[in-house]
Formats: structure tokens, sequence, C-alpha cells
């Protein structure tokens, strides 16, 4: 019973499209049936195209959050280690956390060309500034008790900071990777639309648009929400499995 | 407020006359203030050497900030604190925290927390596995020390806590209100499991305690505290027989410490 609890929504959401297909709300030529869509994913799957597009989404995706976290991660622990340190960078990391990252797409096309690694750096970039500010205040907020207790036992500043400020930040760091790796996405994607792309699912959202391929859209679309979602949830299961104290 | 500063004085005296091998922690000169508001000023104790020493006082007297001072979790402004000649850093001490839920590592399981502090000092690792047998074996167990300690009951964590204070086998143990999250029944368990330890080891405690009847029962002294800045109030002696057990806060002289505590405790509040 509970069990098909959440796919109530799912189901909901179908039957809302078919009437809505059917009234024809839209022109039928926008709006192709549910049935038409699930078709058009899975012959783009199958053979035409979606899934080498869907591979080149994944791969810079991954690409961008690799190279954030591993800027990030290590910054963000050195940063959040001496609140002074933090403080006296905050408002630039808080401005560029609250800049577009498709605000910055020109300079860095300047600076890097229009190639795959422009795509890839932007998202980062993004990417990497949601995952310092969390890692940062991690470190920041871990438990003072559990601090002071590695101290009475003689633990040295080095020995507090790996044994136990890195694994009270586990958890904000993770909340930082699913962040990041959402913004990467969404970086890619619109990357992937007007920056010279010739593959990648942005790209073949806006050529089947253009062609007006509605079904080929509409498939586009639903694979990329996929992939956002199953990076969320890759992350949240590689958290429950390593970080199995979080919010105990 | 003239009462106490002589008691004070006569106490320290006392102490220091019997002979330097009896104080364990000397506390000089020592000040301390937060912000505005004064809670030592130049304040002198000697802490008995292998006797339970209690700390009892008003709220807000500094009986945990004189704990923390002397485990030097919290800086001082000024004066000198030694135990056994030495500064704190260079002495083997355990300190139980109130917050057991925030001093455990949730990532490692409960055998580890209490091997944790072995880390630090130069043992083998079948030496470090012996002395948490011992512990294990000592405390006669029956917890799954294998689970994490969020999966264990508050009690239970609290006895990971202490366990893991005393595998260093401490020369001193500092207890901050170690119980007070606890519930009654378990309180009085770890209560004699303390009293247990202290018995067979003689080590050196300290705890701090906003429970009277705990302070007492298990105390060879009680230092009350008074408030705004701290002063010893009194220096209370008790020495009933160990082991005590339940029965012993019916006993005539448990009644009349404990009333004595209570008429200088309430003498100090009415005065802040």
């Amino acid at each position: 019973m509970s069990r098909i609890v959440p796919f109530y929504g799912v189901i909901g959401l179908i039957i809302f499209w078919y009437i809505g297909v059917w009234v024809e709300i839209v022109d039928p030529v926008l709006l192709p049936t549910p049935t038409q869509s699930a078709m058009a994913i899975w012959n783009g799957m199958t053979d035409g195209g979606l899934l080498s597009d869907f591979l080149r989404t994944v791969e810079r995706t991954t690409y961008s959050i690799l190279i954030a976290a591993v800027i990030a991660i290590p910054l963000g622990i050195f940063l959040g280690s001496s609140e002074k340190l933090y403080r006296s960078v905050e408002f630039v990391i808080d401005f560029f956390r609250s800049t577009p990252a498709s605000a910055v797409f020109p300079l860095f096309l300047v600076i890097f060309g229009v190639g795959d690694q422009t795509k890839i750096f932007v998202a980062s970039f993004g990417a990497a500034l949601v995952i310092l500010f969390n890692v940062s205040y991690g470190v920041m907020n871990a438990r003072k008790t559990r601090l002071l207790a590695a101290k009475v036992m003689g633990a040295s500043k080095f020995r507090v900071l790996t044994d136990v400020m890195l694994l009270e930040s586990l958890p904000q760091t993770f909340i930082g990777l699913r962040n990041g790796v959402s913004l990467a996405l969404v970086i890619v994607i619109v990357a992937e639309m007007f920056i010279g792309s010739v593959d990648g699912l942005g790209h073949r959202i806006i050529d089947a648009q253009m062609l007006f391929e509605m079904p080929d859209m509409y498939a586009a679309i639903f694979v990329a929400g996929a992939l956002g979602y199953g990076f969320n949830l890759l992350f949240l299961t590689i958290e429950q499995r390593f970080v199995h104290w979080s919010g105990k | 407020m003239q009462q106490s500063v002589t008691t004070a004085e006569t106490s320290a005296t006392t102490l220091s006359t019997e002979g330097n091998s009896l104080a364990h922690v000397t506390i000089r000169g020592l000040s301390k203030r937060f912000g505005s508001a004064v809670i030592y000023d130049n304040f002198d104790f000697d802490i008995p050497r292998n006797k339970f020493t209690s700390v009892f006082g008003p709220n807000g007297c500094g009986k945990s900030t004189l704990i923390n001072m002397i485990a030097e979790l919290l800086p001082c402004d000024a004066g000198e604190i030694l135990i056994d000649g030495k500064k704190v850093r260079d002495v083997r001490f355990g300190y139980v925290f109130q917050n057991y839920r925030e001093a455990l590592f949730p990532w490692l399981r409960s055998i580890d927390n209490i091997r944790y502090p072995l880390k630090f000092m130069n043992l083998s690792k079948a030496e470090q596995r012996a002395r948490v047998d011992k512990l294990v074996e000592y405390f006669g167990v029956k917890i799954d020390l294998t689970k994490y300690p969020y999966q264990l009951s508050g009690g239970q964590q609290q006895l990971v806590s202490i366990m893991r204070s005393l595998v260093v086998e401490p020369e001193i143990l500092f207890l901050d209100e170690p119980f007070s999250a606890l519930d009654y029944e378990m309180t009085l368990f770890m209560r004699d499991q303390l009293q247990k330890v202290f018995m067979e080891t003689e080590t050196t405690m300290v705890l701090v305690s906003h429970d009277l009847e705990e302070a007492i029962y298990l105390a060879d002294h009680i230092l009350l505290l008074s408030r705004g800045p701290a002063e010893v109030a009194d220096f209370v002696p008790f020495d009933l027989a160990r082991p005590r057990h339940a029965e012993s806060v019916t006993e005539a002289s448990f009644v009349s410490t404990k009333a004595h505590c209570l008429e200088i405790f309430q003498r100090e509040v009415r005065k802040g």
C-alpha cells in the first residue's frame, strides 16, 4: 500500500496530461500525448542519439562536480578551520555565489574559447562556490564539545582537524555536493543550448524545438529531469552509506 | 561574606600545612571574568589527593568554569593551576562531559570511542585491546559495544563516555554534571559504578553537581562555592564508610551534612 503512495502524483500528472491533450488545451502539435513522449524516449535511447547526448551531459556534469569538489572541499576545510579567515573572505564568496553563473559565460568564453572546457569550467565555478560555502560552515559549526573532548584526550590541533572537524563537516559537505551537482547540471544544460554545442541534452532540446519535433523535445526534457533526480539520489545514497550518523 | 572568607582561608591553610602530598591540584591566585562579570578573583584552593571532591554552589557561581580551567578547556585570566606541580597538559587525566551526545564521536563504534584516547599514548595494538577488554570486563558491560553511540540509550552513552575517560588510567578525573541528563534509575546505577571505580582505584575525582544529594553521596569533601566572585563558602568533610548505598542518605551523618550544606547554600543564594 505505502509503496504505491509515491506514484499517486505521477499517475495524477499523466491523467491530467491526457485530459489536456484530449480537450486540446493547447495546439496538439505542441503537446503530444504521454505515450508519444514515452515512445520518443524509448526510440531515442535505443537508436536515436538521445543516449549519446545523455551520456555527454553526464560526462560534462561529472567532470564539473569532480573539479569543483577537488578544489572546494580542501579549500573549504582550510577556510572553515579559522573563523576569522573565513569571515575575511566571506563577502567575496557570498558575492560570487549570488552572481548568476550564466553571467560569467561570456568571460569564460573569452578566456577558454568555445570548447568543452568552457562549459565544464563555468559549471565547476558555480558548483565550487556552493560546496565551498557548505564545507566551511560544516567545519565552523563542528560541535564545540566534541572538539574539546578530543582536546582533553590529548589530540593535537592537527588531529582535532582530521579526527573530528573533517567528520563533523561531512553531513554539511554532502548538502553542498547535492546543491552543487544540481547547479552544475543547470549550467551544463544551458551551456549546451547556447554555446557552440553539437551534442548534449541541452543541444538536443533546442534542436528539437527548432525542428518542431515536440515528442523528441519532451523526451529530452524528461531525461534531463531524470538525470538531475538520479544525481541527487546518488549523493543521498552515498551519504547514507558513509555518513551514517547524519542527523542523529 | 566575612564568615566565608575566613572559612576559606582556614581550610586552605589547614590543607597546605598538612603537607604538600595531600594536595593533588593547587590553585593559586586564579582570576577569571566573562565580560564584566567577575567569576574568580584571586582564588586559592587545594584539591586533596586520592579523594572524591564534589563541587556545589548556586547557579552561575563558576563550578564548571573551575574544572574547565583546571583541565585547560578554558583559559584563566590570571593565576596558576598545577597538578602535582605540573601543567595539566603533562598529566594523564580524564574528563566526562555533561552532554555525552555531543562528547562522543558518532562516526566511531562505542568500542572505538573508548579506545580513542589510547591513540595518544605509546601503546601497541595488543596493549590497547587489553586495556579496553579489562575495562569492559571490569564494568561488566552488557551493552553491545560494536553499536554506534546514537544506537544506545542515554545512560549507556554516558557509561561509554566514562569508560573512555578511564581507559587511560587517569591520575585525576573531572566530571561535569555527568548524570544530570539521565533518568533517576540510571543516575543511581551510575553513581554506584563511579563509587566502585573510585574505591578500587582511589583516583582523585572532582565532580561538579547541581544535585546536593548526589554531591554528598559520592564525596569525601564537598566544596561549597559562593557567588560572584566565587569564594570557598565551606569545605565540608564527609567520611561515611563506603560503599555507600541507597539507604545511606537516611543516616544521621548524611542528613546533618546535607542540612549544613543546604544552610550555607541558601545563605549564599540569598546574598546573590
